[in-house]
């Protein structure tokens, strides 16, 4: 697998008496097999323009995107979406709701409930096949999310601050459950957050974007997630001293980044 | 101790003592969401007060019988209409000729109107072609287009059927319509993410998640049709509730017209239970996701 972003520029037309917006300007970025890459940035620097991108539901307007050579035209099963929230269908339980991809592409109900078990049991939902999806907590939900991404065997998942709306708390435990789920099956990540610990803890290479005009800044290699993977508890990868001084790095960046803009 | 701070004192005196203060819907929430709470008993109270000033203002001899007769007065003549009919046909036989004018108006502007109004929040093409027609007929009020629909369509079942049609159509095509846009972004993105066509997005994410505004709007929609119905029955009918209101009423025979009113009433309530009904079994989810 490997994604290649090739000077990928997105400028929206002028409007209302506006000037044209660069939502993003000449971004090169490539994600290789098992990669778990990082996007980080404030609010308008264009990281859910580049997912949008990246899953074909927005066209660039200038530059290229191709998946293992072959160019990126619209949306597709090898690159699985996980938003942020408002994605499950509520009139459907967990177990039809993990098995959609697989329906929408025509396979069989027996077949594609096995599949969907399977995933259901990896992300820790078993017993919870029949239950409505409005009735679990935001953690579990994102939970059906992952596992519906993840039974169309997609090259690629793409995640829209997949944590953005849990609670403190849950949130660290589903770092751990994504990172174990990405040593498990192997695919690899497009993860977008506000949170720099998460990006760090998370990633193999961070990209630190910046606003007006939506740009990379700054692109960072990362361990932690390997040590987290390697048997050390995930407090500790974050409490120690290279990833404090890193996330002070980091910050410090994103705000010169956005005095400069502003 | 601490139930005594959660939860007002309930032996407070009276009932408007009780009233004016914040009573918790559920153990300690007395600070919720405003016009939360149970009903049930305050209607009830409601229903037996206005029949009990109803008997009070007859039985007292306040108002002359011709103008608001007794509840017994009303009972009476439909025990008598039930049993003898009116003007020649049974009280069976109005119920059901309105009934299936209301309900065969209803049924064929569901069949047309859900389908249409699908179709116009879908596509701008259906939108800019039945936008006009719609909107601009659906604020005139049925009377005023009925002598049209007598010159047109005669006086039998069509011209009726067609009047409640006509009331029902417009709402049931705008809820269908504003329906369409009841899916989130996200669920239209998960949907072809997974490589689904467009048709596909439509059946399986567009249209389950308009059903609760389509339920919604038929239960507007048959309301619409009962009021209607009077408007429809005026002309060269012959039968139904509608013409037994409106003859009674040449008559002064007040009891039947309000016999008649209570009875449309109670159709038309009882049918909106059963769609409350169908919504909590059909769409437990509505508006909680």
């Amino acid at each position: 697998m490997r994604l290649n972003v090739d000077s990928l520029s997105v400028i929206y037309p002028a409007a209302d008496g506006r000037p044209p917006v660069a939502a993003l300007s000449q971004i090169n970025l490539t994600i290789e097999d098992d990669e778990f890459v990082v996007a980080l940035g404030a609010s308008g620097c264009g990281k859910s323009t580049l997912l949008n991108l990246i899953a074909g539901f927005l066209s660039p307007t200038s530059g290229s995107l191709k998946l293992d050579d072959k160019l990126v035209s619209g949306p597709g099963a090898d690159r699985a979406v996980v938003f942020q929230k408002h994605a499950l269908l509520p009139w459907l339980n967990v177990l039809d709701n993990v098995a959609f991809g697989l329906q929408i592409q025509g396979v069989g109900k027996n077949a594609r409930h096995e599949t969907a078990d399977k995933f259901i049991g990896l992300l820790g939902l078993n017993g919870f096949q029949q239950s409505p999806v409005y009735k679990l907590s935001g953690g579990m939900q994102q939970r059906v999310g992952i596992a519906r991404a993840l039974t169309c065997d997609p090259k690629i998942l793409l995640m829209d601050e997949p944590l953005g709306a849990l609670d403190a708390l849950t949130r660290e435990k589903a770092q751990e459950l994504i990172l174990n789920i990405w040593n498990d099956t192997h695919k690899s990540v497009f993860f977008i957050t506000h949170s720099v610990e998460e990006a760090l803890f998370m990633g193999t290479k961070l990209i630190v974007m910046s606003p007006r005009p939506g740009r990379i800044m700054h692109t960072f290699d990362l361990p932690f997630s390997r040590e987290f993977l390697n048997g050390t508890p995930a407090r500790q990868v974050k409490a120690s001293r290279e990833f404090i001084c890193l996330r002070e790095d980091v910050l410090k960046i994103i705000f010169a980044d956005e005095e400069q803009a502003a | 101790m601490t139930d005594k701070i959660s939860s007002p004192p309930r032996d407070a005196a009276g009932l408007i003592a009780r009233l004016s203060r914040a009573r918790p819907t559920r153990p300690g929430e007395i600070y919720g969401v405003p016009g939360q709470g149970n009903t049930l008993w305050l209607s009830a109270c409601s229903i037996a007060l206005f029949f009990f000033v109803w008997w009070l203002v007859t039985a007292m001899g306040w108002v002359k019988p011709l103008f608001v007769p007794s509840p017994m007065e009303i009972v009476a003549k439909f025990i008598s209409i039930w049993n003898n009919g009116f003007i020649g046909t049974s009280f069976l036989d109005h119920l059901t000729i309105s009934t299936v004018r209301v309900f065969g108006a209803f049924l064929l502007a569901c069949v047309i109107g859900l389908p249409l109004g699908l179709a116009m929040g879908m596509s701008p093409v259906m939108r800019g072609i039945f936008d006009p027609p719609i909107e601009f007929y659906r604020p005139i009020p049925p009377l005023a287009y009925l002598p049209l629909m007598i010159i047109w369509f005669g006086i039998g079942e069509t011209s009726k059927v067609l009047l409640i049609f006509l009331s029902v159509f417009a709402p049931v095509v705008l809820g269908a319509r504003s329906g369409v846009k009841s899916a989130a972004i996200e669920q239209i993105h998960a949907a072809y993410s997974f490589g689904a066509t467009r048709w596909q997005v439509m059946r399986y994410v567009i249209m389950p998640s308009a059903m609760p505004e389509i339920l919604t709007a038929m239960r507007i929609g048959i309301g619409f049709g009962w009021t209607t119905l009077v408007a429809a029955e005026m002309v060269a009918a012959t039968k139904g509730l509608g013409y037994m209101v409106l003859s009674a009423s040449q008559f002064l025979q007040t009891p039947i017209v309000i016999m008649g009113i209570f009875v449309i009433a109670i159709i038309a309530f009882a049918f909106d239970l059963l769609m409350r009904f169908v919504e909590r079994r059909l769409v437990p989810w509505k508006g909680r996701m």
